[in-house]
């Protein structure tokens, strides 16, 4: 019953989509009263397509929190003695549950834009929300002809399949969902700009609206692609916290399109400049998060992050990508002529910077996407080839690097024009620790590889060149937003320093351990006390004893475990990660081998944790700066300077 | 009898354990007792595709296969054969599906060269926009 009443939810809410998108059409063509209620009803509708798709998703975690093997999806990806919080974080480990889930946060995100923006002209949101609905309604289709999540089962199986014990981790319970909610509201960002195109409205004030959704898909992108990358990293056992592996790529091309389009929506907000590159950003945006959606979903790059994965519905993704992104693109092609370029600034400005910043972005974005895809056209062209680590590493590694020493100017250049004199005595601070920095690292530290050393050094200057905006400032008439910036650039030099120290200072030990012999790792002695048997809801584990020892410091015991499930039979390693201060001493249990000894892998990992904190500041900075810009436009609530008016 | 199901529990699973029972070839997971020979592996080996996973290097991987290749490089290292050549006999076996580093030729010219063709085309862009003059 609660599965047929998520079914229908789902039917009415395509319907509704249906009526939105045709309200939107219709409506902004007719003038008169027939026309204005057409418009009118376009936020009713959106508000109760967000409330059925929140049904849908409802009924969904309602199955499978109780167990009900009469679902086809219930019973392929959960098992009833599974603990409760996999059993409801099952409902988006799949396929089906994972696109329901897209949807979900898409109508409810449609619905809050009908709710609450105030600020945009009438037309221009009935267009945006119209823009919404197309979007949504593929997915509808999707999930009701390929992907039915409510499908039964008859006869219903006891037990269930289980869920991939990889996935019985609380971070995937909660990473997925993250990444899609980034995804969707980068989609809203790109219905603002297609309802701004089709009402020709491209100013500050739609730039200051879509501005609000951009920050907050930014942060949620980048808390999912922080999280993923710390999953990675304790899960797979190895020490690596970044692959370049396909699904990554799709989650970080999303991001790196929205940092762009960030900081370019800046400048359309501010001096109403970079209209059309803005509204070309969030084109690319949109496109690179379906396309993330694309390569997640249908498995056509095998990954280490792919578990939901589905061959044949590929095919149907692929032609929603090409109709969505050929769409937006033709649109874009057949309006950009009317936007007019806007303001023009000198090179040497805030302006002149972000263009630089959003240059460096979108080549980093350009290197991303076609190594990612390059394997695929290579194969159609009849060459089996591998793109990894050395070529993403030989060729975005520089420009990223670039793009940090440029993060550490451009925050302190004017809007309009900046004195060069004036500037070099501004950086001056932030480029002497660099210098300072690297020589240290170098001639101390014994640091000789150039990047490391170089990311090491920059790391530094950036840090100091991030608080620079906040120096003789009155730092309680300081924006919050202004706080916000310096916060997320101080981020990126707290996760660019780590992860520079993590590859220069890494130690590593494989061994096969003698219980009772201990082995030296950095500065901590290592000793294997013995291997016992543990066992938990739904595994069994060998789980080794190590006793730990910091120089002359109170030992601590660690526990890492190999794991066994029986539905599926799957074995997991699970780490034991001791963090200090300075580091991260990460240890794995491995086979035993003939002659009785137990393999283990030790890394000693000074100021790894630095990486996923970063990421975690830069999240904490884009919050700053959405709660700022939320208390500024709730002071300005009425356009002052409308733009172009609508025809 | 708790700790007796306990154990017999473990040991019913202990094949799952391993792909099989045999033991793990030495080098797989032990490091090369000269410590610049065991970065050139591994540097070396954080290249090579594991060629059974999804998407792994055989640096980060439990597959049997990429213990055995794990061993093969640090035997080679250790025998004095350089990085480059171990890599050009493994892509001869295996083709360039093996390597991370894509070979620089006719097919992946243009993955190489694309990185510096968006980032002329990027510059030349942002030229143009700046050369309006200011009002």
């Amino acid at each position: 019953m609660t599965a047929e009443l998520g079914l229908a939810a789902l039917w009415l809410a395509a319907a509704l989509a249906l009526l939105q998108i045709a309200a939107a059409t219709l409506g902004l063509r007719r003038e008169g009263a027939l026309g204005e209620q057409l418009r009118g009803a376009v936020r009713p509708v959106a508000v109760a397509q967000g409330l059925l798709t929140a049904i849908a998703f409802a009924a969904l975690l309602a199955v499978f929190s109780g167990s009900d093997m009469s679902v086809a999806l219930v019973a392929e990806n959960s098992h009833t003695a599974k603990p409760w919080l996999y059993k409801v974080a099952g409902a988006w480990g799949n396929h089906e549950g994972s696109m329901l889930l897209w949807v979900t946060i898409l109508g409810l995100a449609g619905g809050a834009v009908a709710l609450l923006e105030r600020r945009l002209h009438e037309r221009t949101l009935v267009a945006t929300l119209g823009a919404q609905a197309v979007i949504a309604l593929g997915f509808y289709a999707f999930l009701l002809f390929s992907s039915n999540p409510f499908a039964r089962l008859s006869p219903a199986p006891p037990d269930g399949l289980g869920l991939n014990p990889l996935l019985q981790d609380p971070g995937l319970a909660f990473h997925p969902p993250t990444l899609y909610i980034g995804y969707v509201g980068i989609s809203v960002a790109f219905s603002f700009a297609v309802g701004a195109l089709v009402t020709r409205d491209v100013g500050p004030a739609f730039a200051r609206a879509m501005r609000l959704w951009v920050l907050g898909a930014w942060i949620f992108l980048t808390l999912g692609i922080t999280a993923g990358s710390y999953w990675a990293y304790y899960e797979l056992g190895w020490g690596g916290w970044w692959f370049w592996d396909p699904v990554e790529n799709a989650s970080l091309m999303p991001w790196l399109a929205a940092t762009a389009l960030l900081h370019s929506v800046t400048v359309v907000a501010t001096r109403d400049g970079l209209r059309a590159w803005t509204i070309m950003l969030a084109v690319v945006a949109f496109s690179m998060s379906m396309l993330g959606t694309f390569l997640v979903r249908s498995g056509i790059l095998t990954s280490v992050h792919a578990f939901a994965v589905d061959p044949e519905r590929g095919t149907f993704i692929l032609a929603l990508l090409a109709l969505y992104i050929g769409g937006a693109l033709a649109l874009f092609g057949a309006r950009v002529g009317t936007v007019r370029a806007g303001a023009t600034f000198e090179p040497l400005s805030r302006e002149g910077g972000l263009v630089a910043n959003n240059l460096l972005l979108s080549v980093i974005l350009g290197i991303v996407l076609i190594g990612t895809l390059y394997p695929l056209l290579a194969a159609a062209m009849g060459t089996q080839l591998s793109v990894g680590p050395p070529f993403f590493n030989a060729t975005a590694g520089p420009i990223a690097l670039g793009l940090v020493a440029l993060m550490g100017v451009g925050p302190l250049l004017r809007w309009r024009r900046d004195d060069k004199d004036a500037l070099v005595s501004r950086t001056l601070p932030a480029l002497g620790t660099t210098l300072l920095g690297m020589a240290g690292f170098f001639a101390l530290g014994g640091v000789t590889r150039p990047l490391p050393l170089l990311g090491l050094g920059l790391a530094l200057g950036l840090a100091v060149a991030s608080i620079a905006p906040l120096w003789r400032r009155n730092l309680r008439r300081t924006p919050l937003f202004t706080y916000g910036m310096v916060v997320a650039h101080l981020g990126i030099a707290v996760s660019l320093f780590g992860m520079a120290a993590d590859s220069v200072f890494t130690e590593e030990k494989l061994v096969a351990a003698q219980v009772g012999q201990p082995v030296l790792v950095g500065p901590f002695s290592v000793t294997l006390q013995g291997i016992r048997p543990e066992i938990g809801d739904n595994w069994s584990a060998l789980e080794g004893v190590l006793r730990v020892q910091r120089g002359e410091g109170t030992p601590f015991l660690l526990r890492p475990q190999q794991r066994f499930f029986a539905a599926p039979p799957t074995t997991t390693n699970e780490t034991a990660i001791r963090t200090e201060a300075d580091g991260q001493l990460y240890t794995v249990l491995g086979r035993q081998g003939a002659d009785g000894r137990w393999q283990l892998r030790l890394w000693w990992k000074p100021w790894v944790t630095c990486i996923w904190l970063g990421g975690a500041l830069v999240a904490l900075g884009g919050a700053l700066s959405l709660l700022g810009r939320l208390r500024r436009e709730r002071q300005v609530r009425v356009d002052p300077h409308p733009t172009e008016r609508w025809t | 009898m708790k700790r007796l199901l306990l154990l017999a529990a473990v040991l019913l699973s202990a094949p799952v354990l391993a792909d099989s029972r045999l033991p793990p070839a030495s080098f797989a997971d032990t490091q090369l007792a000269d410590p610049a020979k065991e970065a050139q592996a591994k540097e070396l080996m954080a290249t090579l595709r594991c060629l059974v996973c999804q998407g792994q290097s055989i640096a980060d991987s439990d597959a049997e296969m990429a213990g055995d290749m794990r061993a093969l490089v640090r035997r080679r290292i250790q025998g004095g054969e350089r990085p480059d050549a171990i890599r050009r006999w493994l892509v001869e076996r295996y083709g360039d599906y093996v390597t991370y580093d894509p070979p620089f030729g006719p097919a992946t010219a243009l993955l190489w060269i694309a990185p510096l063709l968006m980032l002329a085309a990027g510059v030349l862009l942002a030229r143009q926009a700046f050369r309006k003059k200011p009002r």
